[in-house]
């Protein structure tokens, strides 16, 4: 039954088909590829982030000035007498979708603050918190205030990569150090040499990973599948690509896939038929959860296949929304609720203790990045400096940051002043991500 | 190249091709009565899906409940979508162009809603919607929800070929296509038999929205652009207007989808789409099932 005789349509649609499908092909990528750096996650949760960044709050920088001076968000603890005190600006997400992140950053925040100014003797801190609400614009906004009308030393944050972007070259043009404690993308510190962060970046925590899982899981050949239109998964996996090569591991075949798409069952069922001992993903969140799920149920791969995971799996509503799927997922990160150290054991036991719930990862980067300041401030000696003078101070003092105790390990930077120290490789087990043992 | 998985991708594709075929007729349908794209039948594939999964998880229904109300509200949002895009532009007697344009239109609208009232994250129908039963034959595995959809899109296909063959609806909707004139002159209610074209278009949609959201256990707002480039290709492969063409078109184009990630790679996927389609086209360039001649008038 033919409804319609139609031909000189379906051609001219045909070339417009093809037409869109090359330009899809050539340009998106090209297209894509700088707002997509940018908003690359941060760390681990950051990929979720990434799915609800364009959600935002409505909330203007002109109304922020106000919250700013009136609003509960502005703590400032008076230094007492003695040492010159540091005064920090710390900028979270405590607003929006996004204030889980920020809210963890500045419970452990709080805490350390309140650690060090009970000490009897080193220097005081003086903290002013501020809410970007996962806007650039804001972060600008905030970091403008900190530096001109609090006259801070030093900032702490953005949470967001896409927030500390626009606004750590305004701390960098002022001569104001910033330590980033949740930036992962590239490029962050080559805005300056004001800018430090103690996040460790995909890159670093991808070989530790493969190096891990091959000699706990006697891996030989695997599988590797990403999303070929998106560059934070992209550069995970050639970061994956290269560490598996210098492993000697076998890639037994690529497979790629639409960030837009759900349906990965063709190629999971192709990996399948490959035999691979494991299976390696570069994905944002989105993709994660329903590529596990669709390979341990739909396709069926075998539980003894590892399934090991970019950074965009380091999210505890990953492994939620995955179920039992995630079961066995192996994952990279800069710190693990388990872990087990004197300092972290003290940490998670206080942090709970006065939180109701254990810490993320978040909330350890933020905690550690405080005790950061802290020891520069001691090495920086700031008593009779003018705040130029100070500010250059803590900047040159956070360089000489050396094997500092912290709860992510002992802590330097790198010459590039990324963070440097070993990051931990974790498992999923009954829905919780444990350490890879 | 590995063989070993031939079997297991060749049913992966009868099953994503019955949901793309189901989808394609929406488009086919529409476009041989009132000789227009409807762009926006990917933006009512994506709100079936999304009313059903709000309807099983946020009310608690039942999926068999959820399944038919959610198509009927697709097949209802059908007929607002021609409301408001189509119906002032036929009366003018706007060129099909405009009403591609005011269909895109629509199809935006209908898409911002979506993530207004629903959120814009990927989203899931809760554990035991459907039970999760497989079958493990050798090394194939074969869900009873794929065997299910399979069935119903089937069944969906079957119920619209008899529709349109047997019934006196089908006979107006036929006639309309023919020719709208002839049909106006013979006492068939022209708008009403459109009116119900976009129902059952939409509905159709909505359908394998549905099916399309419970197999792969994700929806979202942007689910409709994954479909959308597959549904044209299958009409245009089928034969623009042709009923049987899209149920075969969308088989076929499933086929080639895993056939290429099994002799090409999933790099290739859609190109090895298009060059099928272009090939298609150079031999037979009405599509399989289109007749040679354009339409007179």
């Amino acid at each position: 039954m033919i409804l319609k005789r139609v031909r000189s349509q379906s051609v001219a649609l045909s070339l417009l088909l093809t037409g869109a499908v090359i330009a899809t092909a050539c340009g998106g990528e090209a297209a894509t590829a700088t707002p997509q750096s940018q908003i690359a996650p941060t760390t681990g949760t950051g990929a979720t982030m990434v799915a609800t960044i364009g959600v935002e709050t409505p909330m203007t920088a002109a109304t922020m000035g106000t919250t700013a001076s009136t609003g509960p968000d502005k703590g400032v603890t008076p230094g007492t007498a003695g040492a010159t005190p540091l005064k920090v600006g710390f900028a979270f997400i405590t607003s929006g979708d996004n204030a889980v992140y920020g809210n963890s950053q500045k419970a452990a925040v709080q805490m350390a603050v309140e650690e060090i100014n009970g000490m009897s003797s080193g220097p005081k801190l003086e903290a002013v918190y501020e809410d970007t609400a996962a806007k650039p614009d804001q972060a600008i906004t905030v970091f403008q205030k900190f530096i001109n009308n609090d006259n801070v030393q030093v900032i702490m944050g953005p949470t967001l990569s896409n927030e500390a972007k626009s606004s750590d070259p305004v701390a960098q043009k002022a001569g104001v150090p910033v330590l980033g404690v949740s930036n992962t993308a590239g490029g962050i510190t080559d805005i300056g040499d004001y800018i430090y962060r103690d996040s460790l970046a995909e890159f670093q925590v991808i070989p530790e990973t493969i190096k891990q899982a091959k000699d706990k899981l006697k891996l030989t050949k695997v599988d590797l599948l990403y999303a070929k239109d998106d560059a934070f998964s992209k550069s995970g996996a050639d970061v994956f690509r290269t560490e598996l090569q210098k492993n000697g591991i076998q890639i037994i075949n690529e497979q790629t896939f639409a960030t837009a798409d759900t349906d990965y069952k063709t190629q999971i069922t192709a990996i399948k038929a490959d035999n691979p001992d494991a299976i390696v993903v570069s994905a944002l969140a989105k993709p994660a959860q329903t590529i596990l799920q669709q390979a341990r149920r739909d396709v069926g791969i075998d539980p003894k296949v590892a399934i090991i995971g970019g950074n965009g799996f380091n999210s505890p509503a990953v492994v939620k929304a995955a179920g039992d799927t995630a079961e066995g997922l192996i994952v990279g990160a800069a710190w693990n609720p388990n872990a087990n150290d004197e300092l972290s054991k003290t940490f998670i036991q206080k942090y709970t203790a006065k939180n109701g719930k254990g810490p993320d990862q978040f909330a350890a980067q933020a905690y550690a990045g405080t005790y950061i300041l802290y020891d520069a401030a001691k090495r920086a000696n700031l008593s009779g400096k003018s705040p130029a003078e100070a500010r250059t101070a803590i900047r040159d003092a956070l360089k000489d940051t050396k094997n500092l105790p912290t709860v992510l390990g002992s802590f330097s930077f790198t010459d590039k002043r990324d963070a440097n120290h070993p990051p931990v490789v974790q498992v999923v087990k009954d829905g919780k991500f444990d350490i890879l043992k | 190249m590995n063989l070993a998985q031939l079997p297991q991708q060749l049913l992966n594709g009868i099953f994503s091709g019955s949901i793309y075929a189901l989808f394609a007729l929406g488009y086919t349908l529409i476009f041989g009565v009132l000789d227009i794209l409807n762009l926006a039948h990917a933006a009512i594939f994506m709100l079936g899906a999304t009313v059903s999964w709000w309807l099983v998880s946020a009310q608690g229904w039942s999926l068999l409940l959820a399944f038919p109300v959610a198509v009927a509200i697709a097949g209802l949002l059908g007929i607002v979508l021609d409301r408001v895009a189509f119906l002032r532009l036929r009366q003018r007697g706007a060129p099909q162009l405009s009403a591609l344009i005011s269909s895109i239109a629509v199809s935006l609208i209908f898409v911002g809603l979506s993530r207004l009232l629903f959120k814009d994250d990927r989203k899931q129908f809760p554990d035991g919607t459907f039970p999760q039963v497989y079958f493990d034959i050798g090394s194939i595995r074969v869900r009873l929800l794929d065997v299910v959809i399979l069935v119903v899109s089937l069944a969906l296909m079957l119920g619209l070929t008899w529709l349109v063959q047997r019934t006196s609806l089908g006979r107006a909707i036929r006639a309309v296509a023919e020719s709208p004139k002839a049909a106006a002159l013979l006492g068939v209610n022209i708008e009403r038999v459109i009116m119900q074209t976009f129902f059952i278009a939409s509905a159709l949609g909505g359908a394998a929205g549905i099916l399309y959201g419970m197999s792969l256990n994700s929806i979202e707002p942007g689910m409709g652009s994954q479909v959308e480039l597959k549904g044209l290709s299958i009409i245009i492969l089928g034969g623009m207007g042709s009923i049987p063409g899209a149920m075969l078109a969308g088989f076929l184009i499933g086929m080639i989808e895993v056939l290429s990630v099994v002799f090409g790679g999933s790099q290739l996927k859609d190109a090895f789409v298009f060059v099928a389609l272009f090939l298609v086209l150079l031999v037979r360039p009405q599509g399989i099932f289109g007749l040679k001649q354009g339409r007179a008038g």
